[in-house]
């Protein structure tokens, strides 16, 4: 899988780089339009990840020239400008997926699988780990052949633990992207711990072969046994 | 009371005053004159009385009024000699009116021969009754007339000269520094007007300027915070992946990371506040706060049941009202929150909708909050951590954007109210 970083912000962009290079990605970058659209022009990605506000122009023109070529790369914007017009826009120009500066790594690696499996695996859109499959189509999950009974929410954190494989998952990013901004209070971690609590249960209990590990003071870890 | 008026009650007493004290000495004036002209006739009418008693010795016996206007009878020379004239006000019974009247007295001594004699001389003085009547009359008229003609002239002339202060007055009063309004001053040919308007024209603008640039410093750093906060979280949140590090190293790397993300919250919420204010949020639609408030219920619904809360909502009417739609969501949404975070475990939390109000209200035990500052900025309640003090300031500037009235009220309860204006339609 080949994803490309355009970001002008060095640092952002060795973080992204660093981070999605773990997941066994190959990684190119560029730091401005110009360069993007060399790169652009030879290779072909799987998915791109844009920020708006380049020295050289603005992403959503180089998201423009993109579509009209009809090159199918998944585009997910990355920037600070955390507007409703911008998200809009630039979904309406044909971007897959929109992130607001600053985000999590494990939100960027959530939405960069989500991209990825929706352009590549058209029909059998199921992750397998260990005895654990997840039906993103019906979004159920189950171990081996018992199907795991999981409400709405618990459905969303597997997933996003799935999506994280061995990654260390920070409470807050699981929280922000399970619950929205409804949750970013008080005894939230209180909460987020119960909420856990359950969802390892529901997986003893059917005999998975993955835990939820807790990592001391930051958050969890979805490993394979 | 109005300036108008103020001037016009200041006027009306003034005058009453002077009226007054000019009216008595006017009426002690013509009193004198009159009694001068009544007593000068009196003497006049004397001489040739005595003159005629030289001539006419008969008259010195008339001892009444009966056919004349004077009596004479003979008093001792002694009586004579202390005597002096006096003129007096009396009453005297006459025959046409069948009643008392007043009339003027004149009483003296004149000797004829040897012999001393009395005479007693009297004038009518009617016309003196009509006469004050007459003055309090035109009195009254005129005091009443120049009433008029300065209420008069101060709807007509005053109104005109004070337009431009009154419309001035009437901008101010609906002025308000976050709609970004402009005063229109009305030109004047007064100079304290034009300095007037001058001045508040430059001290409005300057007001404002220094408003706007103040939203957009917020907005901006907050903006600008946004790319380093990045940074910084994703570097360690890649740092805390390494294998390296041992529990006390992770722990820390922890705490800076929870503070990094306190920090991003606090930023997007000043961001989102800044936003507000520079009406970044312009679409509006039919917002339907039942269904609203439903859909937000749901969302809730696991930190709710995590703290065993029961969220009750009871719709007595529809409530719709026309706003950004993602502006009423946090505005409910902040509400909520708030209650959920401070309600007590276990309890319940009351949510009335009715046609013009939205009623929030949640049972916890720490009292009435301070009601001047509870949607202030960074107003912290200490109780609950992580807590930044500015979702109840959000939800403030967004009813306030839209004239919404948001207010805390303690009975008990902590209540929160939302009380739409009435919209003519």
């Amino acid at each position: 899988m080949k994803i490309l970083i355009i970001e002008d912000q060095q640092d952002m962009l060795q973080n992204m780089k660093d981070f999605l290079e773990k997941e066994n990605f190959v990684v190119e970058t560029a730091e401005s339009v110009s360069e993007a659209r060399n790169k652009i022009g030879v290779y072909t990605y799987d998915c791109i990840l844009l920020d708006i506000n380049l020295k050289d122009g603005s992403g959503f023109s180089l998201l423009e020239d993109l579509k009209k070529k009809e090159i199918e790369d998944g585009i997910i914007i990355v920037s600070a400008r955390n507007s409703l017009d911008d998200r809009l826009q630039g979904l309406n120009l044909g971007a897959d997926d929109y992130l607001a500066k600053p985000f999590h790594m494990a939100e960027l690696n959530a939405r960069v699988k989500a991209v990825l499996r929706r352009r590549q695996f058209k029909g059998n859109n199921k992750i397998k780990i260990g005895n654990l499959c997840v039906d993103l189509d019906e979004h159920e999950a189950s171990i081996g052949e018992q199907l795991l009974n999981l409400n709405r929410k618990e459905f969303e954190i597997l997933l996003f633990f799935v999506s994280n494989q061995n990654r260390l998952v920070n409470k807050s990013a699981l929280a922000e992207h399970v619950w929205g901004d409804h949750i970013d209070q008080a005894d939230s971690f209180e909460f987020i711990y119960s909420q856990i609590k359950n969802l390892r249960k529901k997986l003893k209990t059917a005999d998975a072969g993955i835990e939820i590990k807790a990592v001391y003071g930051i958050g969890y870890k979805l490993v394979e046994e | 009371m109005k300036l108008l008026n103020y001037t016009t009650s200041y006027f009306a007493a003034i005058l009453f005053l002077l009226l007054g004290i000019w009216a008595v000495i006017f009426y002690l004036e013509m009193l004198d004159e009159i009694y001068d002209s009544l007593d000068d006739g009196l003497d006049n009418h004397k001489m040739l009385v005595i003159k005629q008693a030289k001539n006419n010795p008969e008259i010195l016996q008339r001892l009444d009024f009966e056919d004349g206007s004077y009596t004479i009878r003979p008093i001792s020379d002694q009586r004579a000699i202390n005597f002096r004239d006096s003129y007096r006000d009396t009453l005297m019974y006459m025959q046409n009116e069948k009643e008392y009247e007043p009339v003027r007295l004149l009483e003296t001594v004149f000797k004829n021969g040897d012999n001393f004699y009395k005479l007693k001389i009297i004038t009518s003085m009617v016309e003196e009754d009509d006469l004050i009547e007459d003055l309090l009359f035109s009195l009254i008229l005129l005091y009443i007339g120049l009433i008029l003609s300065i209420v008069l002239l101060n709807n007509l002339i005053l109104k005109k000269i004070w337009n431009p202060f009154y419309g001035l007055l009437q901008q101010l009063k609906n002025f308000r520094l976050e709609k970004d309004q402009q005063i229109k001053t009305i030109p004047s040919t007064i100079e304290e007007f034009n300095l007037l308007n001058t001045r508040i024209e430059q001290m409005l603008g300057k007001s404002i300027s220094s408003y706007n640039s103040q939203k957009q410093f917020i907005e901006n750093a907050a903006h600008e915070l946004q790319t380093p906060l990045a940074i910084s979280i994703n570097k360690l949140e890649l740092l805390v992946e390494n294998e390296d590090l041992n529990s006390e190293q992770i722990e820390l790397v922890a705490s800076v990371l929870n503070n990094l993300e306190g920090l991003t919250r606090m930023n997007n919420s000043l961001l989102l506040l800044s936003k507000i204010e520079n009406q970044q949020f312009p679409e509006e639609e039919l917002v339907v706060f039942n269904d609203l408030i439903d859909e937000l219920k749901l969302d809730f619904e696991d930190l709710a049941s995590h703290k065993e809360m029961k969220i009750n909502v009871e719709n007595f009417s529809q409530l719709e009202y026309k706003m950004n739609k993602g502006l009423a969501r946090i505005l409910l949404s902040n509400l909520l929150k708030n209650a959920i975070m401070h309600g007590e475990r276990s309890s319940e939390i009351n949510i009335r909708i009715s046609s013009k109000s939205f009623n929030i209200s949640n049972i916890s035990n720490q009292g009435s909050l301070d009601t001047d500052k509870v949607f202030t900025r960074f107003q912290k309640n200490s109780q609950v951590k992580g807590s930044n003090g500015i979702g109840l300031a959000i939800a403030h500037t967004i009813a306030e954007k839209y004239n919404i009235l948001l207010n805390y009220t303690y009975e008990g309860k902590h209540s929160f109210l939302l009380s739409f204006p009435q919209v003519d339609s």
